[in-house]
């Protein structure tokens, strides 16, 4: 049959039988579009849309926020469109389309593909058996790269997921965190290749799409850390929101470890001082300069670090800040650079690289949206002084930026056993590793 | 009931499909989401000139059933990544659709006109709502489909690819997205 023909008969049966079918259609659209994993909405309520002004509203889960968020007049359109989101493809790059050519390093350090083909590469973690890990955000799987006889392969062992950005690992177990709940996977290194349903250990948390995802990690006092975002640009976040907390390994005993924060998507432990650190994203659509991502320091249970009142440390929110001062709330111990996304972070324990960067924090840059001349999309060092505040930020892996355009955006950071450090990139949909002297063979 | 509605669909939908090529697959789609771009179907989107990027998000989104909307799944389920992107490609190059017809009322667009100013909807849609990248076109889609659209973002029913329409749509009332509708279906 040649495709000329085959597209009439096509076209003649949908023709015969299109009343019928737009009639399935029709019954079948009334079934609602629901993400899996999420709990049942309630009935949306029936309405033509003739209706009048006023009528009952359809029901909303989210909170009724307290101020409409601002979002600046901006009379170019062209910029204004600049200024849009930057979307991940649900496909990953080509072997030979890597950014790898274009990647920076200072002197004696080198970048490698460590494991390609993995869409949206997020959140990384090592297994104690050497696998490693790696989420999803806007797609629905959870990887564990995988040597198979001296080739490394991303295998899939979760997928039909909700937003599974969170990874933590523990004494064997691998922990998930997707939008609404945590759940884990025992014993996973063990049954890679025929892995368990996670298993729920705690759903109480809020249900929302903006920075409703969840960054998670273990913690030495062995309880697992969440952030749980702002449910939006800026506003008054509801008591739930807008804050790191921490739960027993099996969900009990839920605790406020930091407060006013907008979101954080990079958190880990000083290997000396045992305090936790985090990363913080400003508010987007104050100005293209203002205000800066936060590294921020907790000296102490419970404290609160400004959003949505403060940002950086020194100034008030145009909207919401009146009344208030930044000295109410705790100070960054460092700025990250206006909208540059600073997410994973990591403490540099390892020792193949030299001794300045022991104990300094790598941080993943995952680029600015929200400015039209674009910043981040890179990996800084932050190094520390004794007493634990901040150095200096540097520049460390560069080159995603080329042309005010990324070609690759860094997402999470993981130092290895042999001290090499891997880079996420959930653009270019490839995981990087960093070695640094002599020619050696990757070790897991 | 609903389960033969679905027998019924994939039964129908398995005729003209089998071993079809993509363009011919197209014409199965548009059955339901109407020729030329333009759909006829209550509660089903016009596709005429919807960005590349965007349909090549959504058609993996069905695929992978992110979106759970069971016709859609099912004629999605065996696309390779090529076959979304050639027809991600053939849908784009469908003719816009035409925008409803009949003389609107002036209070109302006025309204939206407000809100859409207030919310900065054109910063990401374009000023003539013909989507980019990621953004879909929204200018002359269909209304009841935009307000289902609309209320689901603001509902978390629908969960977009990223968080965007949830965190504009958190300020929007039932009434806003009533006369948003109303614009877009219009806008010429």
């Amino acid at each position: 049959m040649t495709a000329r023909s085959s597209s009439l008969r096509s076209l003649l049966i949908t023709g015969i039988l299109g009343s019928l079918l737009v009639a399935v259609l029709a019954f079948a659209q009334q079934t609602p579009d629901q993400p899996p994993g999420q709990p049942a909405p309630p009935p949306a309520a029936s309405q033509p849309p003739e209706a009048p002004r006023g009528a009952t509203p359809a029901p909303s889960m989210q909170p009724q926020p307290t101020t409409v968020p601002g979002r600046p007049d901006i009379p170019n359109a062209e910029v204004a469109t600049q200024l849009r989101g930057i979307t991940p493809p649900p496909f990953p790059a080509p072997p030979d389309k890597l950014p790898i050519p274009h990647l920076k390093l200072p002197k004696g350090f080198k970048i490698e593909v460590y494991a390609s083909g993995i869409a949206n590469a997020r959140s990384l973690r090592l297994g104690d058996k050497g696998t490693v890990f790696v989420s999803n955000r806007v797609l629905d799987k959870v990887y564990a790269i995988v040597d198979r006889n001296g080739k490394r392969e991303a295998k899939v062992i979760a997928s039909g997921l909700d937003r599974p950005n969170g990874l933590a690992f523990h004494k064997g177990t691998l922990y998930i965190a997707e939008g609404t709940k945590i759940s884990k996977l025992e014993q996973i290194e063990d049954r890679l290749d025929n892995p368990p349903q996670p298993a729920i250990i705690y759903d109480d948390l809020p249900n929302h799409q903006s920075h409703g995802w969840k960054f998670i990690a273990i913690g030495p006092d062995n309880k697992l850390y969440i952030n749980v975002g702002a449910p939006c640009n800026i506003c008054i976040p509801p008591e739930e929101n807008g804050q790191v907390r921490r739960i027993n390994l099996d969900g009990s005993g839920a605790e406020v470890v930091a407060r006013g924060v907008r979101n954080s998507v990079g958190f880990d432990w000083h290997p000396v001082t045992k305090e936790l650190y985090f990363t913080d994203n400003g508010r987007d659509w104050l100005s293209e300069d203002l205000p800066e991502d936060e590294l921020n320091r907790v000296t102490k249970v419970g404290q609160h670090f400004g959003f949505p009142f403060c940002h950086q440390g020194n100034f008030t929110d145009r909207e919401l800040g009146w009344g208030r001062s930044c000295d109410e709330f705790v100070k960054p111990v460092a700025l990250l650079g206006p909208h540059t996304a600073a997410l994973g972070m990591r403490f540099y324990t390892g020792r193949m690289f030299p001794a300045e960067y022991r104990n300094a924090a790598f941080i993943a840059r995952h680029g600015a949206w929200n400015k039209t001349k674009k910043v981040g999309g890179d990996v800084v060092v932050a190094k520390l002084n004794k007493g634990g505040t901040v150095k200096s930020v540097e520049p460390f892996l560069t080159g995603f930026l080329q042309n005010n355009a990324y070609i690759g955006r860094p997402v999470d950071v993981q130092v290895m056993k042999d001290g090499s450090l891997l880079v996420s990139d959930d653009y270019a949909g490839a995981v990087y590793r960093i070695t640094y002297g002599a020619e050696r063979v990757a070790k897991r | 009931m609903r389960g033969l509605a679905v027998a019924v669909l994939i039964w129908l939908m398995a005729l003209p499909v089998a071993a079809a090529t993509i363009e011919e697959r197209l014409a199965s789609c548009l059955a339901c989401h109407g020729e030329h771009g333009q759909s006829a179907s209550p509660e089903v989107p016009s596709l005429g000139a919807q960005p590349a990027f965007y349909v090549t998000i959504q058609l993996y989104m069905f695929r992978e059933r992110m979106r759970v909307v069971e016709p859609m799944n099912e004629v999605t389920k065996d696309l390779s990544d090529d076959d979304v992107r050639r027809m991600a490609e053939l849908i784009s190059n469908l003719p816009p659709p035409a925008p409803v017809a009949e003389p609107p009322d002036p209070a109302r667009l006025e309204g939206a006109r407000a809100l859409i100013q207030q919310h900065r909807c054109n910063f990401c849609h374009n000023q003539d709502f013909s989507g980019d990248q990621n953004v879909p076109r929204l200018a002359g889609q269909r209304e009841d489909y935009l307000v289902k659209a609309l209320r689901e973002y603001k509902s978390n029913v629908r969960r977009g690819y990223d968080a965007s329409m949830a965190d504009v749509m958190y300020p929007v009332t039932d009434a806003d997205i009533l006369d948003l509708a109303y614009f877009l279906a219009r806008l010429r």
